[in-house]
């Protein structure tokens, strides 16, 4: 017998002998903001308390000039030589990425700019899958990400979050909340621990 | 680069920091001594008072993130009930994900236990030809020993979490399932930093240190063959999985280089998508009191070019879903919210376990593993209810530890002292006359023995902690006769109330 029947098996033989049927889940979300601009607070306010940046565009600002104004400071280095990956027309970029590339040979970007597909009020979090994403990577070997989001696409709760179809048909589907973080050290918070340093989000309709 | 510059105010270095306590670790056979351990640990004190304020931190943030959600008691009986379904339907589960993971291009394999586990992998990675692996934490992988096992034939296995990799880096097991070095202060951080990866050893701001590991890391995350996860949850509906990280590593693990394997526990099911939302809802406020892990990411199939493995791993899963009183802990999602509540993991560091999971966890999961060898642990506990309290599945851990007592009594695996002390008592307290002979004799003995014959090896509860005085107007029993007794015995009618 191979390894998959004997373990199927047992599982079979052991398995407790009691009635359970799968539960409803409700979707929790009665008391979250009717109106479209509560809920993009909401979303702004969590993605904030997890380290995320929320920066909505000035007065006639482009977001070309938005992502220099958010990240002009935390580069470390002159803007005008920062290596920009851009998967947004809204952004030009000067760093190309196809869906062939090596997944190492991204980690030279300072700059990701990508689309949200989704977002999510509750937690603050922003979505991709493998399609806003071109190459997977790119996510976590940028060294700073910047996110448009249409806030027509901010859902309320989790629970609305996983009745969207992305999860049965892309491969990869990511809940990015803030930027990459850790405590391990005395508990001490850091931002950047192996992925962005930094995680700005861009309302703008798609 | 930005973002590691020391803050002075950290830096600011105690003369002689004090060194890290290491517990024993039992050998191969023994049973592990938990209250030894913990007593090595202990006589670290700034090292004990770091740990259990750090660990007593987590579980005050989970306390506010629960209280901000209406449903919280709701959300922990609809994750049990999912659970309870999946678990009493688990066959079935099993061969839906495999049929859908198998649609999705992803190869599935099936592992008895530790041994086979690692056995597919290195024959995975043989046929890859990979030298070079970068890995996500995993307490499976803990379990199965794969580190251990891939040192052996030479396949490098670079952990990507900093608090693993710390972990690696120095030697140790994971003290604790979310934080593995929590009982570790940045001082020996430093240390072992500047032993092993070149970082300054004067500078034990934690900033610089993880900036130092993110430096160091980033080249052989670059350069790895094979990328490997875990799975906090599997979706038969989907035949994908989910994994949930604060630092993007797992991400970094399966989207760098081409071959990804995940190894996941056969209990790691749930039916559909829409479970989700319970389970994430409940992980990360439970673990650390955020309200999501930083990174949630579902995987349903390889990336453009790539290969990906799945490993089902039973290790002794089966055996304990056959277990009457025990089955239920298979509901356990690690969250590690018993563990941030145990006054007795808090005060011992996990370490003192000597085993792959530590605190009240520990205590019902570990048994199952060798009954002999960890025969001491569920005696670790108060019972004093907290981790099922706080238990996100509803496990109800603290009669798990009681149950277990029974079970190890019942098959001869209690140890001697333990065993003729439990009988004596068990004599003595079903005897009214023997109980107050007992008692009248301790109190004497405590008021007129000298010191050295009270406190000394014979007495564990007297090795760090004062006897109690005897009352000087004998016992209740004595004080009852006085007051609430006739003559004759029977009870005074006095409603003094």
């Amino acid at each position: 017998m191979s390894s998959r029947d004997d373990i199927l098996g047992a599982v079979r033989s052991a398995k407790p002998g009691l009635d359970a049927p799968a539960p409803t889940v409700p979707n929790y979300d009665d008391n979250y903001p009717q109106e479209r601009a509560g809920l993009v607070d909401l979303f702004a306010e969590r993605l904030t308390m997890m380290g995320g940046s929320w920066h909505a565009l000035g007065d006639g600002q482009s977001i070309v000039d938005a992502v220099e104004q958010a990240l002009a400071e935390k580069l470390g280095k002159p803007f005008a030589d920062a290596v920009i990956a851009s998967n947004v027309p809204e952004v030009a970029g000067n760093r190309t990425l196809t869906n062939s590339d090596d997944p190492a040979t991204v980690h030279d970007v300072d700059i990701a700019v990508l689309r949200a597909r989704f977002g999510v009020a509750e937690t603050g979090s922003v979505a991709f899958t493998e399609a806003e994403l071109t190459v997977n990577a790119i996510a976590y070997l940028a060294q700073h990400l910047v996110v448009l989001i249409d806030p027509a696409e901010i859902v309320t709760n989790l629970h609305r979050a996983y009745q969207r179809d992305d999860f049965v048909s892309a491969n990869y589907t990511v809940f990015h909340t803030g930027p990459s973080a850790t405590a391990d050290i005395e508990g001490v918070l850091v931002r950047g621990a192996q992925g962005v340093r930094s995680l700005t989000v861009i309302p703008a309709s798609n | 680069m930005n973002g590691n510059e020391p803050n002075p105010a950290a830096t600011m270095k105690r003369a002689t920091p004090e060194p890290q306590p290491r517990p024993a670790k039992a050998a191969d056979g023994k049973r592990v001594d938990h209250a030894r351990s913990a007593k090595q640990f202990l006589n670290a004190p700034e090292h004990a008072k770091s740990h259990d304020t750090r660990v007593w931190a987590m579980r005050s943030k989970r306390d506010k993130q629960a209280h901000t959600i209406e449903e919280w008691e709701e959300l922990r009986q609809l994750a049990s009930d999912i659970k309870t379904h999946t678990l009493t339907n688990l066959d079935t589960y099993l061969e839906q994900f495999e049929a859908n993971a198998k649609a999705n291009g992803i190869h599935v394999h099936w592992a008895k236990d530790g041994a086979e586990h690692n056995r597919i992998i290195h024959e995975i990675f043989n046929d890859h030809g990979v030298k070079s692996v970068i890995k996500a934490k995993s307490m499976l992988m803990e379990e199965c020993g794969f580190r251990h096992y891939m040192d052996g034939v030479g396949i490098e296995i670079v952990e990507t979490d900093l608090g693993e990799r710390i972990q690696q880096l120095d030697g140790e097991d994971p003290s604790h399932i979310v934080v593995p070095p929590v009982h570790k202060m940045r001082s020996d951080v430093a240390r072992l930093f500047a032993d092993k990866l070149g970082s300054d050893p004067e500078n034990d701001d934690a900033h610089y240190l993880a900036g130092a590991q993110r430096d160091a890391t980033r080249p052989l995350i670059l350069d790895a063959d094979a990328g490997m996860t875990g799975a906090n949850f599997a979706v038969a509906e989907t035949g994908g999985f989910v994994v949930c990280t604060n630092e993007g590593n797992a991400d970094l693990s399966a989207n760098v280089p081409n071959l990804h394997v995940a190894s996941i526990g056969i209990e790691k099911l749930v039916p559909r998508v829409e479970d989700m939302g319970v389970f994430i809802r409940l992980l990360s406020r439970s673990a650390l009191g955020s309200p999501i892990t930083q990174y949630t990411s579902h995987f349903r199939g390889p990336k453009q070019g790539g290969e990906m493995h799945v490993v089902l791993v039973d290790n002794g899963r089966s055996k304990r879903l056959g277990m009457e009183k025990f089955w239920s802990s298979l509901k356990c999602i690690r969250c590690g919210a018993c563990m941030n509540t145990c006054p007795v993991y808090r005060r011992s560091g996990g370490l003192s376990y000597g085993a792959t999971y530590a605190g009240p966890l520990g205590l019902i999961l570990n048994p199952t593993f060798d009954a002999h060898r960890y025969s001491n642990l569920p005696f670790a506990s108060t019972l004093n209810g907290s981790c099922t309290n706080v238990c996100p599945v509803k496990i109800n851990i603290h009669e798990q530890i009681f149950g277990w007592r029974q079970v190890l009594a019942e098959n001869g695996h209690l140890p001697w002292t333990k065993k003729t002390g439990l009988a004596a008592a068990g004599k003595v307290l079903a005897s009214p006359k023997g109980y107050r002979a007992a008692i009248k004799a301790t109190n004497s003995a405590l008021k007129h023995l000298p010191r050295w014959a009270i406190y000394n090896r014979m007495n564990a509860w007297g090795e760090g902690r004062e006897m109690p005085s005897p009352p000087d107007n004998g016992t209740f029993h004595d004080w009852y006769k006085r007051h609430r007794l006739n003559r004759d015995g029977a009870s005074r009618n006095t409603p003094e109330n």
